[in-house]
């Protein structure tokens, strides 16, 4: 294994938010790390508090936000103290957001070239000739055709997908440690899609950033993440390598996400649903707040909210059901055929390695 | 299992052409030249990406847009320059739509009782209050609602709930056609699963015949006997739904399929994404829907059918 660098800790944050119906408890006891290079991707459904957990990353949330509780230590510093200044100097320059809607994302009074430039003008004082000329690279990396002519065009005059690379453009300028992509293809057509995720595969290992990618689209978390962390009503319930995830996943929630995404192998009528919705935040249930849309809940998920059980050094579950007394439970078919088809990639691993090494040719 | 026979067509568009701002610079052929029919019981699933013309299709069909040029016949009935009277209010009875957005399809100072009951009010199906409530109310219940929701307003709903309520008033006049325009696109995946079943339930009960319009393939797949695919507002290719995707014959079809994420790393590690190249439809050809294959039809010129007709034996569609 590579040896791995944490650059980014969330630990036990807690953010509520004040309303005039009464306190929103938004996100409870979040914790994560991010590893240099890596790409994190944060899944849930809507509410289920993930951008709530990338803002405060941002050092943008609402007035009416607050932290009850926790820390996110970004190398050595908690981004929670910081002043408006600190955060002001590192947003944009530091850790850097791709948003969702390249419409609204963009100033539509302003030149694109001037856009890109302006983070390089306003953290690094550059010069606007030097920051223009640099503006100009950085577009013709993210793939902007004909990019001298279109330096001084608006938002208007791009299509969608050229936006959102003008957005990704502006984001990387300062060559960011972290990029926050808060569902930056959702709102793309799907070949459009395609181009964009694999030219943020590209650049992120040509600058070696770190991702964390929020998303409901479980497809392109297949095909972005190295880990997942699934997110439930304000909390993480599981978490792992996106193997770990997809192949092996332990908790019902997660059950439930994959088998309601049909696949090609889909049978005709019989697209598996959690039934239910989300419960309101302003009074999460006692116990396990999945427990009334689980169809595995035990008596104790009513009671009691389950702890993390250790699934491997890399995966875990906020789930009852992991716990050594529970009852032995069948998942659901789907995620059955995913945990053979899991096996037999191991084994065919485990296989490999045994082959005698082939002697490296020498250079 | 739908019978494919001529008697049993609900929907038969023909050569439908609808263009805005006619003869001038800025002319937009949204729609141009399409042709499909649908049958009875059927789903239909319309793709294509934004721009593509689906959904200028949905609007022409149920009276929305007066077409440029084409045929749009119902039950046989030629509904195309249609006038208000009669037939009209029949045909709004017989067809209704579900829109993609729950939260700016309701009438936000109306009841839910009062959205769901608009149609039968118009239509005088209800004899007196008592009837029109009591069959708000099925209708709640219908679509998984809880009758006591009648008397509460659409902000008092979740999304998935709110695309409830508009499935219960589009069924509220007895339709037995309805354009589904991307209903489940503004909803979460687990939710998305709920609607998704609950218009199939509906469809077999009731014996509906649905356009759905969407752009996420998985889920077209999932819910259509068969699958016509739209770019830049022509039809290019038109199969039954597990054929098109398994041996999809046009390469924009491929591109398309290509570019969907599947939940599985593995596979998406090794996927090979198709680059499709549009300029290859301009290039002045004559193109007509051709039959490649049973029930699985390509847009080709004289001389690319030879293609298609060997890719459809390379993927053993067809006998030699």
């Amino acid at each position: 294994m590579e040896s791995k660098e944490k650059i980014l800790e969330v630990k036990d944050l807690t953010i509520n938010f004040n309303t005039y119906a009464g306190t929103v408890k938004a996100i409870r006891d979040v914790s994560f790390d991010l590893n240099k290079g890596e790409t994190l991707a944060i899944v849930g459904e809507s509410g289920s508090g993930k951008t709530v957990t990338t803002r405060s990353i941002m050092g943008l949330n609402a007035s009416n936000a607050d932290v009850a509780k926790g820390s996110i230590m970004f190398h050595d510093k908690d981004i929670l103290k910081m002043s408006d200044k600190e955060i002001e100097a590192m947003r944009g320059a530091e850790i850097a957001e791709i948003f969702q809607d390249p419409m609204t994302s963009l100033d539509p009074t302003m030149k694109i070239g001037r856009q890109i430039a302006e983070p390089l003008m306003i953290h690094k004082g550059m010069k606007k000739d030097k920051a223009m000329s640099q503006a100009l690279e950085m577009m013709k990396l993210v793939g902007i055709t004909d990019a001298e002519h279109r330096i001084n065009d608006y938002p208007h005059q791009f299509s969608g997908g050229m936006r959102q690379r003008i957005v990704i453009a502006i984001a990387l300028i300062n060559y960011p440690e972290i990029i926050i992509a808060d569902e930056p293809t959702t709102a793309l057509d799907v070949t459009i899609q395609a181009q964009i995720l694999r030219l943020m595969k590209e650049l992120q290992d040509k600058i070696s950033t770190s991702i964390i990618f929020i998303t409901h689209d479980l497809g392109v978390v297949a095909g972005m993440a190295d880990r997942v962390a699934v997110m439930y009503a304000g909390k993480i319930v599981e978490f792992g390598t996106v193997d770990e995830i997809f192949y092996d996943p332990k908790h019902p929630y997660t059950w439930g996400l994959l088998n309601s995404m049909p696949t090609m192998d889909t049978a005709d009528d019989s697209l598996p649903s959690i039934p239910g919705t989300p419960p309101d935040l302003l009074d999460p249930p006692k116990g396990d707040s999945f427990a009334p849309r689980n169809a595995y809940a035990m008596k104790i998920d009513t009671e009691q909210e389950p702890p993390f059980f250790k699934v491997s050094d890399t995966h875990y579950a906020a789930t009852w059901l992991l716990h050594p007394d529970a009852p032995e439970v069948t998942p659901p078919a789907q995620i059955i055929e995913r945990q053979k088809k899991y096996k037999e990639m191991q084994q065919e691993l485990a296989e490999e390695a045994k082959k005698p090494v082939k002697e490296e040719e020498e250079l | 299992m739908v019978d494919y026979d001529d008697s049993k067509k609900v929907l038969e568009v023909s050569h439908l052409k609808q263009y805005f701002n006619v003869g001038k610079a800025d002319e937009v052929r949204a729609v141009d030249d399409i042709s499909f029919d649908i049958y009875e019981g059927e789903t239909f699933g319309l793709v294509g990406e934004s721009g593509s013309g689906k959904t200028t299709i949905g609007r022409a069909i149920i009276h929305l847009y007066t077409p440029t040029a084409g045929s749009i016949k119902f039950h046989g009935k030629e509904i195309v320059g249609l006038k208000k009277g009669k037939t009209m209010s029949d045909l709004r009875r017989d067809m209704q739509m579900i829109f993609q957005d729950p939260y700016a399809s309701l009438n936000p100072r109306m009841k839910v009782k009062d959205i769901v009951a608009e149609g039968i009010d118009i239509n005088n199906l209800a004899k007196n209050d008592e009837e029109r409530s009591k069959r708000v109310e099925n209708l709640l219940e219908t679509v998984g609602l809880n009758k006591d929701h009648s008397s509460r307003y659409p902000h008092e709903f979740s999304g998935g709930q709110r695309q409830r309520i508009g499935i219960a008033r589009a069924l509220a006049v007895e339709p037995d056609f309805i354009i589904a325009d991307e209903p489940i696109s503004a909803l979460d995946v687990s939710i998305q699963a709920q609607v998704v079943n609950l218009l199939k339930d509906l469809q077999r009960e009731r014996k509906l015949t649905y356009l759905f319009i969407a752009h996420d393939l998985s889920m077209v797949k999932y819910i259509s006997d068969r699958i016509g695919v739209m770019h830049y507002g022509k039809m290019l290719e038109i199969a039954d739904a597990d054929e098109i995707y398994s041996h999809p014959l046009h390469d924009y079809t491929k591109s398309l399929i290509s570019a969907v994420p599947v939940p599985d790393p593995e596979y998406e590690r090794t996927r090979q994404q198709l680059d499709y190249d549009a300029k290859l439809e301009h290039d002045d050809k004559e193109r007509k829907m051709v039959e490649i294959s049973p029930r699985h039809w390509v847009r080709a010129s004289e001389d690319e059918i030879p293609m298609y007709q060997k890719r459809a034996q390379a993927e053993s569609l067809v006998k030699d």
